[in-house]
């Protein structure tokens, strides 16, 4: 293929209806239309029975259309919704109802649902419903459910949902032969993806076709079709879904379908009107999905080099009040870990355990980093312990170049071998060192000493398993106008998929980039689709494009072959044109078209070149027995297994050594997602991903009281970054170790800027401050609050206790070199 | 319960609206949905996310904090008057939608609106800001896709497109 726009930074076809106001977002559907509008009372509480629901006051209200509660729903509507991917560890799973049947597990649970004139009138239905509740103690983070004094679920024991161990060696015995070794407990608090248009959902039943059209503000218009009609006991065919433009999603919109996504489609048939939900912030806050709550325990053994020998990992996931999205998160996590070393020997083992609050789903990074921030401590910890340099430490622990395909001896997500395609971990570093200035910078630290400044340096490694399976697929039409039209079936939420393919397809095919047109996420483009999530987009809907368009050139080619007569060899597509090479022969891809399609009827002037008396030849069928009518290409992608990016940040900041107030002052980052595609939107996703970091990092959390209520359920309270709290530049550079898994060469970018965030600036305010940072988010008033408990010279302190206590005799950490932690861990694997 | 309606005539991007709202009906809600124009987008609905800034009087305004009612006599602009008039249907991009398009200052979109209007007024006050001057201007706006980089790098210019247009 010729490569014109490939690796180009092209402006974003996408972007034309956005900054005119014209793009459509779901809110934005049938505006104008007689559109019914939808509301949801939620729990006020977090665990509680509903002893009873009086609906009376709202029954007569004017405008009101529907009032629903559990006992409403029949049939599938009524049992719970789906666990979309069970796992055999994941021995107690359990889901939530559309409308809570019994019991209510965490503040924000739907219980009622009201369709009304407009969202005001529903509101104020929704206010004069009463519940009668029986208060349940609460079971709020992670100590709690792991002490296990009250259960969120009654059925299930410990609040367990799942125990899950894998084993690559034997880590334990490594580490007590180990010349080293070393603990470390490490916490990280929930956070949310957060998009800027929070979930919505639109449908419109038509009793003339008998068919359901849903917009839905979603990352798998697929998975919610296929939701939708089992839900609804309707026919796949007699369902379709739609995904607007998405204002963001970052895992959250991944999870499906949410009750509303079944109870809009249900109510708009029930009345034979189009009904709208839109979701505010609030309960985007409260009933949407949140990630990140895992507390970690590590035990590793190390040599004299920092050469880790045996590595043991516990932890233990929060993942709320119900089991959707299975074990995604915390089986990342315990694989992901790992990132660009090779320890001898690993064992890792977690719990997954229920708590009174909002649900776990994948946010950007999905458990990636958790595991990173967990790995990386481990090697500064290492790295302390031993004196020497952190950049040392994790050089003699990468795996080689000359290693990959490297089996890391794990399951993957997918179920698939944990097997990293390529990569070149020692380049990246010594980029990331010159980036940043990693060998100057004791240097600049005296300097700022001397103006009574204090600064640190840190770093992070991470790898990531992007474009995990099944498939993608694409569709690539050529019109008899030359156009071409694209469909993919994934998703689309600003990641420029429009241009990116695009660009793919113009090349493939040789056609003006301006004539691809590329639809996502339409299921009556596409109906066959898995989801935007896992940095898989361009992988998996890049590749199926690649290979669509593939197919239509042969097509084309064999076409203007027998057009020309000349043969396929010596024909070539340049700009929409086809022709024979040294020659004025030629034809154009719109004629082609034409000719690809034998006509009986003409309806204009290019048609009647298709006709029965205008061409073919008499003695064949007009269609050939192997072919279809039609110029198209068509075709999947299904990759054996993930391809794996990676990449190394670098941060230093400064901390006031009054306030505790930490500043950025450089962010460094390398990368590495193979070929580019349009290295704008990568470098884009890249911003994105850091400034999300910085949010997860120091200044976002999900703060719960003891009574299961989120206190920061705003934007006043629950702190995003702003311009203000992001770095002034970050310096990018990009490696480039093409996949050999996909026929591109690409590797996914979407999640990588947020990975190493929570460790790069663990790692560089240890650094500045000479305290271990083992709990992170961390806020000035928590650093203020280490230097208090850490006063004099932090090298033999010992780490942190996390926030979870069970036993008073358990070992702390210990951060001293040559001294062994005794024998086992003081605290039982989970 | 029949809530009372008020006559209420909302002057949106030159072009004069008659509405019959509730006294409690957001200008966001007003403009999206009574008007159609739903450019202007609604991210928190409390004014601390500023996807639903527009212009009043010139000035930038969170529609989600401001009554329909309370905007008569009001020269509202929505991202859609942003536009310049150039014979063609749809117009031409101003000098802030030209410079987000140039320097990807946009992922998703949804935020982006707010952006445009808040710094359509901030170049008018200030034609010639430095990067400092432009973070500043957007402070006040929430984006969770672009980490802000390139939304700096297109006030800036902007700044410049309207100097060169000038």
């Amino acid at each position: 293929m010729t490569t014109k726009l490939f690796g180009e930074k092209i402006q974003r076809v996408e972007d034309q209806r956005f900054l005119r106001g014209n793009g459509r977002y779901v809110d934005d559907v049938l505006v104008g239309h007689d559109v019914l509008h939808a509301a949801v009372l939620r729990s006020p509480h977090a665990h509680a029975r509903i002893v009873d629901i009086d609906v009376s006051a709202v029954l007569d209200l004017e405008g009101v259309h529907v009032v629903w509660t559990h006992d409403d729903l029949t049939g599938a509507m009524a049992e719970p919704l789906p666990l979309l991917i069970p796992h055999p560890q994941l021995t107690h799973g359990r889901t939530q109802y559309a409308l809570a049947r019994d019991e209510v597990n965490y503040v924000g649970e739907a219980i009622a649902f009201v369709v009304a004139d407009d969202r005001y009138v529903a509101e104020d239905a929704i206010g004069r419903i009463r519940v009668d509740y029986e208060f349940l103690p609460p079971v709020v983070g992670l100590e709690a459910a792991r002490v296990a004094e009250h259960l969120v679920h009654a059925d299930v024991p410990g609040n367990v949902a799942a125990r899950m161990e894998q084993e690559n060696g034997d880590a334990r015995a490594a580490i007590a032969s180990a010349p080293h070794s070393l603990s470390l407990d490490l916490t990280i608090e929930r956070s949310a993806s957060m998009p800027m248009e929070g979930r919505g959902t639109v449908a419109r039943w038509d009793p003339d076709t008998g068919r359901l059209t849903v917009w839905t503000s979603t990352q798998t218009s697929t998975g919610v079709r296929a939701a939708v009609a089992a839900k609804l006991g309707l026919d796949l065919a007699q369902v379709d879904v739609i995904t607007p433009d998405v204002g963001g999603g970052f895992g959250v919109k991944i999870n499906h379908p949410w009750p509303e996504e079944l109870l809009v489609p249900l109510a708009a048939r029930s009345l034979g009107r189009v009904v709208k939900f839109t979701e505010d912030r609030r309960e985007h806050f409260i009933s949407s999905a949140h990630e990140r709550g895992q507390v970690h325990h590590v035990e590793v053994g190390y040599d004299d080099d920092g050469r880790v020998l045996g590595l043991d990992v516990q932890f233990w996931h929060d993942n709320g009040a119900y089991t959707p999205y299975g074990l995604i998160v915390p089986i990342i996590t315990s694989t992901q870990l790992l990132g660009p070393y090779k320890p001898g020997s690993y064992r890792v083992v977690f719990e997954s355990l229920y708590t009174n609050t909002v649900m776990v789903t994948p946010y950007r990074g999905a458990g990636r980093p958790q595991g990173c921030y967990v790995m990386e401590r481990t090697m500064d910890a290492i790295a302390a312990a031993l004196g020497k340099d952190r950049t040392e430490v994790r050089s003699v622990n990468f795996i080689q170049p000359d290693e990959f395909p490297y089996d890391q001896g794990l399951i993957f997500q997918d179920g698939r071998e944990l097997e990293y395609d390529s990569g070149d971990y020692p380049a990246s570093l010594e980029k990331l060192k010159a980036l940043v200035g990693w060998d100057e910078f004791p240097a600049f630290r005296e300097e700022m000493a001397r103006e009574g400044r204090r600064v640190g340096i840190g770093l992070a490694c991470y790898v990531e398993g992007t474009g995990v399976g099944p498939y993608e697929g694409a569709h690539v039409h050529i019109e008899t106008s030359g156009r071409v039209k694209v469909a993919i079936g994934l998703t689309t939420q600003g990641q420029g998929h429009a241009t990116a393919f695009a660009q793919i397809v113009a090349d493939t095919l040789g056609v003006p980039f301006a004539n691809v047109e590329v639809v996502s996420g339409d299921t009556r483009r596409m109906p066959y689709a898995v989801g935007t999530f896992a940095s898989r987009a361009a992988v998996m809907s890049g590749s199926a494009v690649h290979l669509a368009a593939l197919r239509a050139r042969e097509k084309v080619l064999r076409i203007a072959a027998d057009a020309l007569e000349a043969s396929e060899d010596d024909l070539e597509i340049v700009d929409g044109v086809v022709s024979v090479r040294g020659t004025e022969a030629s034809i154009d891809l719109g004629t082609v078209a034409v000719l690809s399609n034998p006509l009986r009827y003409a309806f204009d002037e290019a048609s009647k070149a298709a006709t029965q008396f205008s061409v073919g030849d008499p003695g064949k069928p007009p269609v050939a027995e192997d072919d279809e009518p039609g110029l198209e290409g068509k075709d999947f992608y299904s990759p054996e297994r993930s391809t794996f990016a990676s990449g190394m940040h670098a941060v230093i900041v400064e901390t006031d050594p009054d306030t505790a107030e930490i500043t950025i002052l450089t962010y460094a980052v390398v990368h590495d997602c193979g070929r580019l595609i349009n290295p704008m939107i990568v470098e884009g996703q890249i911003h994105g991903g850091v400034a999300q970091g910085v949010g997860g990092a120091l200044l976002e959390r999900m703060a719960y009281d003891e009574s299961g209520q989120l206190v920061n359920a705003s934007f006043m309270d629950f702190l995003m970054p702003y311009v203000t709290e992001v770095p002034a530049r970050i310096d990018i550079d990009h490696l480039e170790t093409p996949s050999p898994l996909n026929p591109l060469g690409i590797k996914g970018a979407g999640e990588a800027g947020v990975i190493p965030s929570a460790a790069v600036f663990a790692s560089a305010i240890e650094d500045a401050e000479g305290i271990p940072i083992t709990a992170m988010p961390i806020s000035p008033s928590e650093l203020f609050g280490l230097r208090l408990s850490h006063p004099s010279p932090p090298a033999a302190t010992p780490a942190r206790r996390p926030a979870r206590r069970r036993t008073s005799t358990r070992k702390a950490g210990t951060r001293t070199a040559g001294t062994r932690t005794a024998g086992k861990p003081a605290q039982e694997a989970p | 319960m029949t809530e009372e309606l008020h006559e209420v005539r909302l002057v949106v991007n030159g072009v004069a609206h008659q509405v019959r709202v509730p006294a409690r009906r957001l200008l966001s809600d007003a403009l999206r949905h009574d008007l159609g124009l739903t450019g202007t987008h609604v991210g928190c609905e409390h004014g601390v996310c500023g996807a639903c800034t527009v212009l009043v009087d010139g000035r930038p305004m969170r529609s989600c904090l401001m009554l329909a009612v309370s905007a008569v006599d009001g020269e509202i602009t929505t991202v859609e008057g942003l536009t310049e008039r150039d014979g063609t249907a749809e117009g031409r991009l101003g000098p802030v939608q030209q410079a987000f398009a140039e320097c990807h200052g946009l992922q998703c979109g949804f935020c982006t609106p707010g952006f445009l209007t808040t710094i359509t007024a901030g170049l008018r006050d200030n034609p010639d800001p430095t990067e400092d001057d432009a973070r500043d201007m957007i402070a006040g706006n929430l984006c969770r896709c672009t980490g802000y980089a390139n939304i700096v790098r297109s006030v800036l210019r902007a700044a410049e497109i309207a100097r060169e247009q000038a």
